[in-house]
């Protein structure tokens, strides 16, 4: 049996997988069943000063796509909107009862200094294992110049970091927003600043639809709607990109990264991984189904990790970091060729159609015994993929790499005008 | 000998109270809900050029309805399917699409069973456009034609609605009283319920034009050339009057009646008002025999067997009606060919059958030594429709294998005159009926035009 035992920060848990501060670690009645169910670790709900914010009614929006729900999720919730000495007394009880788990505490307070000094002793206090700076919500609190307003600006990401570094012995880890053009210089400003970690994705800024009968923005608040933040297996693909850029960054290299934004499978999870992720943290997965997601998250993930032989977490992370690249490192003379494997092919049609109208005429349609029959004309395809994703059966277009003769990249490639010449 | 005992065939109405015999004649296959719709819509793969449209005798832009159902496009979805079929509704409920679109959809391919729901889909849509839409095509500017239309089943409805748009006039000519044709009082009763048939004539008549005029036979009150005469173009569309005998001894036993002739009073009478047997025999594998068989037994029948001379893959009813039947408590049995109506003192007794069997050189012999009799109240001869030609004796029209010849512009040898549907030769399905109406009335159309130099 594969070990999941992790150590991220100092912070120990018996499993990587947290849950994300939201909803499901909103109080100790939610916490307390997720450790039953077995997570390792949970990030609190932000905490922010009294008086506590308020939430609206009507809070959430639904991106489905073709029958599923959730593909993506979008919120317009604030943070906490419960007393702070009731969240403290509560981290309180729970880290007390459940002293193997990673109880690690959001935070949001605005951004001068006193206000940080102020709730850090608070918060160590209660015995959690650290503490996330909130820098990401993007809707609601950054009109308060809180969450991705301090985010989106590296000065202030390493000043507030420099702060709680200051007045804290607890672990430090600061919260990305992806609301930005270049994930990597709030990475290296929180780095900067003595961060032990950062995690990351937040949520992203999102219109998730509009109510075309009240013709507003959904979610629907009594007539209007707002911009929120959107998360989901929808944003899994802008969370990989992120984490992998900072992963590969020398100057981040062995940052400990908390990977979260649309995880809710152990091959979700494993893919964090593989990107450079040591600890996974999940919020609209469990939102969605409940804390049990976890019992095939572990079982899966180990039983992955024993097929490939894999003992430990720490030698998975970061496996796939070496072969992420630029572009500009890709061999331009690898070259696939789409397959049909025609005993599975049912006739619908979907690649040639794809290849014909969107990409390079290289599917042929022929009528074969009555029937349409859909064949790769070799010396047209470019290797795209496009009919491999649109086949709607598994493995029946597969792509066949060719034989290659060395490796010619674009720096050296004869049409690049700035080629780099022996 | 045992002393022979007089028995009087068994055959009542009202075996069942009128509570059973609404819901045995209710629709035998409801409606899918909105939410069930959309689901099974999503299921589609919209496939290019696909193989179930290839399968549609109408060509309904099958994946074009379905994805308009999947975004509740509702009014685009139904027009899609109209445009093609405007008997689009009755196609829904009794197209067998076990052999049609559902038997091509890719899904077959993948696992079998698993076909998109074509057929609920599309009533689902039309059903949306019957109770919100209405008609939702009009028609061209008046042309002043007028086309005389002679049977208004479903071929003869589907021309007269296409040359209602195109802007001529039609006079809809039946026996019957009633328009629809087999919809009316052929088609199984649970296969079209709650009077589906009249409410789709009235939805395809609302868009003007077409005058309908019961009680009137080709053959008896006017001929074709009479009709040639007074109109612009002429449509044929008479379907099968006649039925096949079975040619043994005792045919004309009281208790011994033609599959249709049962359907239709079936059809056209409250059930609690239709006779039928204790025990029933019905003779022949098509779906008719089906209908018949199955309906017997929902009338009250308590045994029904249905007879086939032959196997399985001979029978054209299909496997999902046969199977059908036997859900519904029918006894099929098969390798046997009746030999003669069995009476006693002139009264119905039963059926003899001689087993048969297929040869090696697949020859199919009976055994004349080797009978079994089946006893009945009552026989169901379900052995064949044909072509009545007596109507067109007074014309010069050309039949061809028993049907009317037409070339593939829909016309007979009669200029003028065209004819579709099952008095022409092809598939005797509504769903062909349909297509024949369309393609004569362009045909039609294109005459006219011609003719006028438009
Ligand atoms: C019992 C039974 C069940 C069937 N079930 C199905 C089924 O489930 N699915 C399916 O697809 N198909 C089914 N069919 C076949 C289908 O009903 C026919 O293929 C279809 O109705 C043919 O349409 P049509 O317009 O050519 O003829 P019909 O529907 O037969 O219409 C012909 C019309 O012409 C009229 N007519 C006849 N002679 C004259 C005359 N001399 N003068 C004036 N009018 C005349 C008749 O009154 C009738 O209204 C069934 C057939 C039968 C008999
Ligand atoms: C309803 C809701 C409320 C959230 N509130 C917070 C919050 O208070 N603090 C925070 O750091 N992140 C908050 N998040 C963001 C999540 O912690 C997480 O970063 C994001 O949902 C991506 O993970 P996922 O794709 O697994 O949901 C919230 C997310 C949701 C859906
Ligand atoms: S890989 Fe791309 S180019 Fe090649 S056949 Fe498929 S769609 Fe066409
Ligand atoms: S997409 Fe796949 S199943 Fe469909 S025709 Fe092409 S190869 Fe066959
Ligand atoms: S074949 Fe089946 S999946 Fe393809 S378009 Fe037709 S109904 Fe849809």
């Amino acid at each position: 049996m594969a070990d999941l035992r992790t150590t991220f920060a100092g912070i120990k848990s018996p499993n990587p997988f947290w849950l994300a501060s939201a909803p499901p670690t909103d109080k100790a009645y939610n916490v307390r069943r997720a450790f039953e169910a077995g997570w390792g670790g949970v990030v609190w709900k932000t905490l922010g000063e009294d008086p506590p914010v308020v939430n609206v009614s009507s809070r959430y929006g639904s991106l489905n796509y073709n029958g599923n729900r959730l593909m993506g999720l979008n919120n317009i919730e604030l943070i906490s909107d419960r007393p702070l000495a009731v969240n403290l007394a509560e981290i309180k009880q729970v880290k007390r009862d459940y002293p193997d788990r990673a109880v690690v505490v959001s935070l949001m307070v605005p951004c001068v200094e006193e206000s940080w000094k102020a709730i850090l002793p608070l918060v160590e206090e209660t015995g959690a294992d650290g503490i996330e700076l909130n820098f990401g919500c993007p809707h609601g609190m950054s009109e308060r110049n809180m969450g991705a307003a301090v985010g989106q600006v590296p000065e202030y990401v390493e000043m507030v970091t420099r702060w709680c570094k200051q007045y804290t012995r607890m672990p430090v880890i600061v919260k990305l927003t992806p609301n930005i053009t270049n994930i990597l210089m709030p990475a290296l400003a929180a780095k900067r600043g003595g961060a032990d970690a950062v995690s990351l994705i937040n949520t992203i800024q999102s219109v998730i639809g509009v109510d075309l009968d009240q013709m507003a923005p959904m979610p629907v608040v009594g007539g209007k709607g707002t911009h929120g933040g959107y998360c989901g297996p929808a944003v899994k693909p802008i969370a990989l990109r992120m984490i992998g850029d900072i992963a590969r960054h020398p100057e981040l290299a062995g940052i400990p990264i908390s990977g979260m934004g649309g995880i809710g499978s152990w091959r979700d999870a494993a893919e964090f991984l593989a990107m450079g992720a040591t600890t996974l943290q999940v919020c609209t997965a469990a939102m969605h189904y409940g804390f049990r997601i976890v019992d095939d998250m572990i079982d899966g993930l180990s039983s992955w990790m024993d097929q490939k032989g894999y003992a430990d977490i720490p030698s998975v992370s970061g496996q796939a970091i070496p072969r992420f690249v630029n572009w500009g490192n890709l061999n331009l003379k690898f070259k696939t060729l789409a397959d049909i494997n025609q005993d599975a092919c049912i006739g619908c049609g979907l690649c040639h159609i794809a290849c014909e109208d969107t990409s390079h005429q290289a599917i042929s349609k022929t009528l074969v015994d009555g029937k349409n029959h859909y064949e790769v004309i070799d010396e047209e395809c470019v290797g795209c993929n496009l009919c491999a994703h649109v086949c709607p059966i598994d493995d029946c277009i597969t792509m066949q790499p060719q034989p290659v003769e060395g490796e010619l990249t674009w720096p050296e490639h004869p049409n690049n005008p700035n080629r780099v010449t022996a | 000998m045992e002393a022979a005992v007089m028995r009087i065939p068994d055959t009542i109405c009202g075996r069942l109270s009128e509570g059973e015999l609404a819901a045995n004649f209710a629709d035998a296959h409801p409606p899918l809900t909105h939410a069930q719709a959309v689901i099974e819509a999503e299921r589609c793969f919209y496939c290019y050029d696909a193989p179930c449209v290839q399968a549609c005798p109408t060509s309904i832009d099958i994946p074009k309805f379905i994805k308009a159902i999947a975004t509740n496009n509702m009014q685009g979805s139904a027009r899609t399917i109209l445009e093609s079929n405007i008997l689009g509704g009755a196609c829904a409920r009794v197209c067998p699409t076990e052999i049609l679109c559902e038997q091509k959809c890719v899904h077959t391919a993948r696992e079998a069973g698993q076909a998109i729901r074509i057929g609920a889909l599309q009533r689902h849509a039309t059903d949306w456009q019957m109770e919100h839409g209405g008609q939702p095509f009009t028609r061209a500017v008046a042309t002043g034609k007028r086309i005389a239309v002679v049977g208004a089943g479903p071929a003869g409805l589907a021309c007269a609605h296409r040359l209602a748009m195109h802007g001529h006039n039609i006079d809809l000519i039946d026996t019957h009283t009633l328009p629809g044709g087999l919809n009316e009082y052929g088609v199984a009763a649970y296969k079209l319920a709650d009077d589906f048939a009249q409410k789709e004539v009235d939805f395809l008549m609302a868009i003007g034009g077409i005058t309908f005029q019961g009680g009137l036979s080709l053959g008896k009150d006017f001929t074709v050339a009479q009709l040639r005469k007074e109109y612009d173009a002429v449509f044929l569309a008479v379907g099968l009057a006649g039925v096949r005998a079975m040619g043994i001894e005792g045919e004309q036993l009281d208790g011994v009646m033609d599959a249709v002739t049962f359907i239709e009073t079936l059809r056209s009478q409250d059930k609690k008002t239709v006779p039928v047997g204790r025990r029933v025999v019905v003779v022949g594998g098509g779906n008719t025999a089906v209908d018949a068989a199955v309906q017997a037994r929902r009338l009250g029948a308590e045994d029904v067997f249905l007879v086939y001379r032959r196997g399985h893959e001979q029978m054209s009813a299909t496997t999902v009606e046969r199977e059908w039947a036997q859900t519904n408590g029918v006894t099929v049995k098969l390798w046997a060919s009746p030999v003669r109506i069995v009476s006693e003192n002139g009264v119905l007794r039963g059926v003899e059958f001689a087993r048969g069997a297929i040869g090696p050189d697949g020859s199919i012999a009976y055994n004349p030594a080797d009978t079994f009799i089946i006893e009945a109240d009552m026989v169901l001869k379900a052995v064949g429709q044909t072509f009545l030609s007596t109507p067109l004796q007074a014309d010069t029209i050309a039949i061809s294998g028993g049907r009317i010849l037409v070339d593939d512009q829909y016309q007979t040898t009669m200029q003028g005159v065209f004819a579709g549907g099952d008095c022409t030769p092809g598939e005797d399905l509504t769903v062909a009926a349909v297509r024949d109406g369309r393609d004569a009335a362009e045909a039609i159309h294109a005459m006219l035009s011609q003719n006028s130099g438009q």
